[in-house]
C-alpha cells in the first residue's frame, strides 16, 4: 500500500522516543534525569506543560522511585512511560523485577550507556544486558525511525502479553544524533493502539490485594479456589515470553500494514540469503556491520548480517532457521558477561548447539565505554575469524576489537 | 499445573476476608494474652479504647468488650501488646510447637 508522508522531521533518537510516548497518549510519566536519556523526559515534561500531552508528570528523587510511581500508575490502569540509562537503570533493578512479576505493561526507554566504574557516559549495552533476566521484553533499535516505531509497537506488545518492554537504543550514537524521522498521524496511532484495559484496575466495590506474599506452594483462597504458588506465576511469565515471540512479529506486521514500515519483527537481515559468513549484533552496531558485509563481499567473502531486534524473548528458532546455510557466525557484543563472554554470542552458540548445527561461532567484544568502532574493524575481525579456522583447531578466544593494550 | 487450573490470575491477588492469607496463626511463637482486669474496655464493659482492635494488622481482634483475639489467625506480632495503654496484653511464649487455637473459625468471605 502507499502511505502518504505526513511529516518528516530531523530529530534525535531521544526526541523520537518522546514523540512515540506522546503519540501513544501515555497518561503517566515518572522519571529521573540521567545522561544520555534525559532529553526524552525533558521533551515529555514540555509536552505535558504545554498541553500537547494530557498526562501527569510525576517528579521523583530517584530511578527506584520513578519505577515505583510507574508501578502504581500502571496497576491503576494508566499507560505509563519512563526512561533511563546505566546507573539509573541499575538503581531501578529491584523495581524492574517487580514490574515483570506484576505483569504490568510498562514501556521504558533505555538509552544504552556503559556501567561504571570507571565513569563513562558513553555508549555500550552493558546496562540493559545486566537487567536481562528481570522478565522484561528487550528490543533493540538501529536508527531513529525504528526507535519511534518500536516504541509504538512496544505498547501494543506489552499490553497484549502483559509484560513490560524495554526499548534499547545506543546512547549518543542514536540518542543524540539527528536523522529524518516520519511522524505518524495521531488518528493512525490511536487506531493501532487502543486504550489500555488493565487487568489490575482497582474497583472499590470489590477490594483486593495485589501482589500479597505468595507462598511456595499453591493454596486455597477464602473461596476455596486453589491459587497459584510462586513458581506457577513465574511459569506463566515465561509462557508470556514465549507467546511474545509471535506477538512481536504480528505487531510489526500490523504496524507495516498501517504505516508502511516494517522492521523485521524479531530480527532483520542484510545479504543473508546466500551468506556463509554471518555477522550478528544488536542495535546500531548491526547497522555498521552491513557496511562491513559489503566490504567483505568485494573481497569475495559471502558475508551477511543478522540483526537482533528482540533479545528477550530470544528468537532462537528463528535464528537457527536463518543460519542454516551459514558456515561461520561472528557475534559482536557491546557488553560482556565477565568471566565468560559476550551474552549474545553465548546465546547464539547455545541456539546452534541445540539445533545440532556445527556452525563455527566466534565472539568479539566491541565498543565498551564508547570505544569507537568502524565497519572496517568489524570486517577485519571477520577476516581474523576465518583465518583462525583455516589454521587452528583450538577454539578461538573472545576477541576485543580495537583494544590498545 | 493441573492442580491450580481454576486460578485465573496471572499474578498474585487476594481478596480481603478472614483466612485469605492462610492460617497465619501457624506463624506464632508468642501468644497475646489479655487480662480483663487491666483492660479498660473490659472493666467498663463498654466499647472504649480499642487501640488493640485498631492496630492489629491481621484484623483478628474484635471490637467488643472484652476484645477477643482469634488465635487461628493471630500471627503473634505483638503490636496489640505494644499499643495497649493499660498493659493489658502480655506476649507469652507458645509451648513447644503450636498450641491449639482457642477460637476456631472457618475461613469465609461472607463477612
Ligand atoms: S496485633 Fe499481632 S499479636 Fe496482637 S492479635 Fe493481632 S496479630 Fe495477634
Ligand atoms: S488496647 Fe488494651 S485497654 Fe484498650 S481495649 Fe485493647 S486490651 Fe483493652
Amino acid at each position: 500500500m502507499t502511505v502518504e508522508t505526513k511529516s518528516a522531521v530531523v530529530i534525535t533518537g531521544n526526541k523520537a522516543a518522546a514523540e512515540a510516548a506522546r503519540l501513544a497518549r501515555v497518561e503517566v510519566v515518572a522519571a529521573y534525569p540521567i545522561t544520555p536519556q534525559s532529553p526524552v523526559v525533558e521533551a515529555l515534561a514540555k509536552y505535558i506543560e504545554t498541553g500537547d500531552l494530557d498526562a501527569e508528570f510525576i517528579t521523583v528523587e530517584s530511578e527506584h522511585s520513578a519505577m515505583g510511581v510507574c508501578i502504581g500508575a500502571a496497576t491503576a490502569g494508566s499507560r505509563v512511560f519512563t526512561a533511563s540509562s546505566a546507573n539509573g537503570l541499575a538503581y531501578m533493578c529491584e523495581q524492574l523485577s517487580w514490574v515483570a512479576g506484576s505483569r504490568l505493561p510498562i514501556v521504558m526507554g533505555c538509552a544504552n550507556r556503559a556501567m561504571s566504574a570507571p565513569w563513562s557516559v558513553l555508549n555500550d549495552q552493558q546496562d540493559s544486558m545486566s537487567q536481562r533476566d528481570q522478565g522484561w521484553i528487550q528490543l533493540f533499535c538501529r536508527n531513529n525511525q525504528e526507535i519511534l516505531d518500536t516504541f509504538l509497537q512496544a505498547f501494543r506488545i506489552a499490553e497484549q502479553v502483559k509484560l513490560p518492554v524495554m526499548v534499547c537504543y545506543d546512547g549518543y550514537i542514536l540518542s543524540h544524533t539527528v536523522m529524518p524521522v516520519e511522524i505518524p498521524d495521531q488518528e493512525e496511532v490511536d487506531a493501532y493502539l487502543p486504550p489500555y484495559a488493565a487487568h489490575t484496575a482497582l474497583d472499590p466495590a470489590a477490594p483486593r490485594n495485589i501482589n500479597p506474599v505468595t507462598l511456595a506452594d499453591p493454596r486455597l483462597n477464602g473461596e476455596g479456589v486453589l491459587c497459584h504458588g510462586y513458581m506457577e506465576f513465574r511459569y506463566l511469565m515465561e509462557q508470556a515470553h514465549q507467546e511474545a515471540l509471535d506477538v512481536i512479529v504480528k505487531a510489526d506486521e500490523e504496524f507495516g500494514a498501517r504505516f508502511g514500515r516494517r522492521w523485521g519483527g524479531l530480527t532483520w537481515s542484510y545479504q543473508l540469503d546466500d551468506a556463509d559468513t554471518v555477522l550478528i549484533a544488536a542495535g546500531s552496531l548491526a547497522g555498521e556491520a552491513t557496511i562491513s558485509a559489503d566490504m567483505l563481499r568485494e573481497e569475495g567473502v559471502r558475508a551477511g548480517v543478522l540483526g537482533l531486534r528482540a533479545y528477550r524473548p530470544f528468537p532462537a528458532d528463528s535464528l537457527a532457521e536463518q543460519l542454516k546455510q551459514a558456515k561461520r557466525v561472528i557475534v559482536f557484543d557491546k557488553s560482556l558477561s565477565y568471566g565468560y563472554g559476550g551474552p549474545i554470542c553465548m546465546d547464539v552458540r547455545a541456539t546452534l548447539q541445540r539445533h545440532k548445527m556445527a556452525t563455527d561461532v566466534d565472539g568479539y567484544i566491541a565498543g565498551l565505554g564508547g570505544r569507537d568502532i568502524k565497519a572496517r574493524e568489524l570486517a577485519a575481525a571477520t577476516r581474523e575469524s576465518i583465518a583462525w579456522a583455516a589454521k587452528r583447531h583450538a577454539p578461538k578466544p573472545t576477541g576485543w576489537i580495537n583494544l590498545q593494550l | 499445573m493441573g492442580q491450580t487450573r481454576d486460578c485465573n490470575e496471572m499474578t498474585a491477588m487476594s481478596w480481603p476476608c478472614v483466612g485469605e492469607a492462610g492460617r497465619t496463626g501457624d506463624w506464632r511463637t508468642m501468644r497475646p494474652v489479655l487480662d480483663p482486669e487491666k483492660c479498660v474496655a473490659s472493666r467498663k464493659n463498654k466499647i472504649v479504647c480499642m487501640q488493640c482492635w485498631m492496630f492489629c494488622p491481621d484484623n483478628v481482634i474484635t471490637r467488643t468488650a472484652p476484645p477477643e483475639i482469634n488465635l487461628e489467625y493471630c500471627k503473634g506480632c505483638g503490636i496489640c501488646a505494644e499499643v495497649c495503654p493499660s498493659d493489658a496484653i502480655k506476649m507469652t511464649p507458645e509451648q513447644g510447637k503450636q498450641a491449639e487455637p482457642t477460637v476456631m473459625e472457618e475461613a469465609s468471605c461472607d463477612g
